[in-house]
């Protein structure tokens, strides 16, 4: 079993695509997915709902009283019945293939040089956890706005990216000790 | 118009194999921003201090790829616009979202779905970042309640796209955007340049031709325009049941069969039905309704019919019926190739319009009298007094036994529900 993980976490390292081809493989991924299905991409909407399912076994009456998890878990509607739970556990699961293929699946934390680990999972998961609740309040995350609203040329989309990308580098200057 | 393809608008647990489509693209999506170096919070932190921009580069690629290709198909006539979920916007809750995300984004070194990337491939930074994302999540929702109004009404313009906000072509919107991605790639490789300290005489000569393609076909774009109302309705194709069997109709197919004109007795019986919603759409002008409407009945003459069409693509659920409703069926008609045309589902035209309505509930009512009408569209009745919905047969009661015979004409076509729709 150990020599299995290790040949696992040991396969030759590859180096990342360049940015464009990239970027071209991932529009044509968002295309397929608008064309075919009318949809795009996403994943902080299934965070929500995957959380609201556990709220739902622990406290179904909280759920049905809470105007915002009524719509995704009251009464018999199941939190699960939406493309973008499929689409995140295979975002999962795409992710791990990839890191297989490329000989980068390795247990560390990737930080900048000068912040010490516990500083650095202590400000992963306060971000994670700003970054969720913006993307709930925006109605989508980068993947979900940004990306898909971007393609579709949607209004509130563009004008999210912008904040996203104003709010990060106005924020930058203040933790540039984290990354530099 | 044959994509989207209706088997895969939605995903629903009576559909299993629907889970595997999504889950595939949701892989393939993965899969794309583990390759690309997203796993690392180093190289997505590295854009905010102008070392590499190699988010900036990927993410702009992809929408512009994306976008010429999906204008493309839409262009061509393969893609029907409106069946494709187009994030309404509220502008404000979207700004302030988007304030809140740029600043997690920085401190935890991740946005959500490359967190997803990097947890699974081990990276213990990416799987804190996807447990306080849970945290995150979960904290809104319970605090939602605390500004719910100003969630779900401030800066609300609905389904609103650039081409619209600037009065322009799609297609222009769509060139000046690629032109725009272009010039930031320019400024991004400076940046890369000068602040990151890196030779850019190494970078593949080929992303010169990748930008020639890039900007040769949303030229191309412009040049075909977007199909015309006209031609979207020559290509609407309706399925209906007929003895079980489902057929392919041409709208026109529909409206020479009659198989969309529903009898008052009809609407009289699905308007009480709990189980679809009903919106009766009364085209006529608003003097006319105000004289006389059918109880509910929303006035849309048919100049406005148009500019409404967003709402009625965004908001809807499923089992909503549409019914247009004139004096007699012309306007009505007109109105019901207007929503076809743009992929409303469910759209039914009152038989013989309200003359024939007041003809079945309301001919003995005092101060409804018939008279000649010269023109076919125009009222067969006179009213004493503009009551609009306050005539007893504007709200006829289901219960009292009409004995109206008719054939039943409505059939659900079954469409994704638009609450279903988008990052929810």
């Amino acid at each position: 079993m150990t020599t299995f993980v290790k040949s696992i976490l040991k396969r030759p390292t590859k180096p990342f695509v360049h940015p464009y081809f990239g970027g071209m493989i991932l529009g044509i991924v968002l295309f397929l997915a608008l064309f075919l299905t009318g949809n795009g991409l996403g994943s902080s909407g299934a965070t929500s709902r995957l959380v609201t399912a556990a709220t739902d076994l622990a406290a179904p009456g909280h759920v049905d009283r809470t105007p915002y998890l009524l719509k995704l878990a009251g009464g018999d509607k199941n939190p699960f019945d939406d493309w973008i739970v499929p689409v995140f556990f295979g975002a999962l699961l795409g992710g791990f293939a990839s890191g297989f293929f490329n000989g980068r699946l390795k247990f560390e934390i990737t930080k900048g040089p000068q912040i010490s680990n516990r500083a650095r999972m202590l400000f992963a998961f306060l971000g994670g956890a700003l970054f969720l609740y913006g993307a709930r309040m925006a109605r989508g995350c980068t993947s979900g706005q940004a990306l898909t609203g971007g393609t579709t040329l949607a209004a509130g989309s563009w004008a999210i990216m912008f904040a996203i990308f104003g709010g990060a580098y106005a924020m930058a200057y203040f933790v540039r000790k984290m990354w530099n | 118009m044959p994509f989207p393809l209706p088997a895969f608008m939605a995903v629903s647990s009576a559909n299993p194999w629907t889970y595997v489509v999504f889950g595939l693209i949701g892989f393939a999506f993965g899969f794309t921003l583990e390759m690309s170096g997203f796993g690392d919070s180093r190289k997505l932190a590295a854009q905010f201090y102008f070392k590499e921009l190699t988010v900036l580069k990927v993410m702009f690629t992809a929408i512009v790829t994306a976008m010429v290709l999906l204008f493309g198909a839409v262009a061509l006539g393969l893609l029907d616009f409106n069946l494709v979920w187009v994030n309404p916007t509220y502008l404000w809750s979207g700004i302030l979202g988007g304030l809140i995300m740029g600043v997690g984004f920085i401190i935890g070194g991740f946005c959500p779905t490359t967190s997803l990337a990097s947890a699974s491939t081990g990276k213990i930074d990416g799987m804190l970042f996807m447990l306080g994302g849970f945290v995150g999540a979960f904290l809104f929702g319970e605090t939602e309640s605390l500004f719910d109004h100003w969630y779900n009404t401030a800066g609300y313009f609905g389904r609103v796209t650039l081409d619209q906000v600037f009065g322009l072509p799609i297609g222009v919107v769509v060139l000046l955007i690629v032109v725009m991605a272009l010039f930031m790639f320019w400024g991004a490789e400076q940046l890369e340049r000068i602040v990151g300290k890196r030779d850019m005489s190494r970078e593949p000569k080929i992303r010169f031709a990748g930008a020639g393609l890039l900007a040769a076909a949303a030229l191309a774009i412009v040049f075909i325009g977007s199909p015309s109302l006209e031609e979207k309705y020559a290509r609407v194709q309706i399925e209906r049941a007929v003895e079980g069997e489902p057929i392919k109709f041409a709208p026109d197919e529909l409206l020479a069969k009659r198989m969309v004109h529903i009898h008052p007795g009809e609407l009289l019986q699905v308007r009480a039905d709990d189980r679809l919603r009903v919106l009766v759409i009364d085209v006529r002008p608003e003097n006319e309704y105000n004289l006389f409407h059918i109880k509910g009945a929303l006035n849309l003459p048919l100049a406005q019919i148009a500019g409404f069409i967003p709402a009625l693509l965004e908001r809807q659920a499923a089992n909503t019926v549409y019914v247009l409703v004139g004096n007699n069926e012309a306007a009505a008609t007109e109105a019901w190739k207007m929503l076809v045309a743009n992929s409303v589902p469910n759209a039914y035209i009152l038989e013989g319009g309200l003359n024939h309505w007041i003809t079945v509930f309301g001919e003995e009512e005092d101060g409804i009298a018939p008279v000649p009408a010269a023109l076919e569209d125009a009222l067969r009745f006179t009213f004493q007094a503009a009551l609009g919905d306050r005539y007893a047969c504007a709200d006829p009661s289901p219960l009292a036994g009409w004995e109206l015979e008719y054939e039943p004409k409505i059939q659900l076509q079954l469409k994704r529900d638009k609450s279903g729709g988008g990052c929810g």
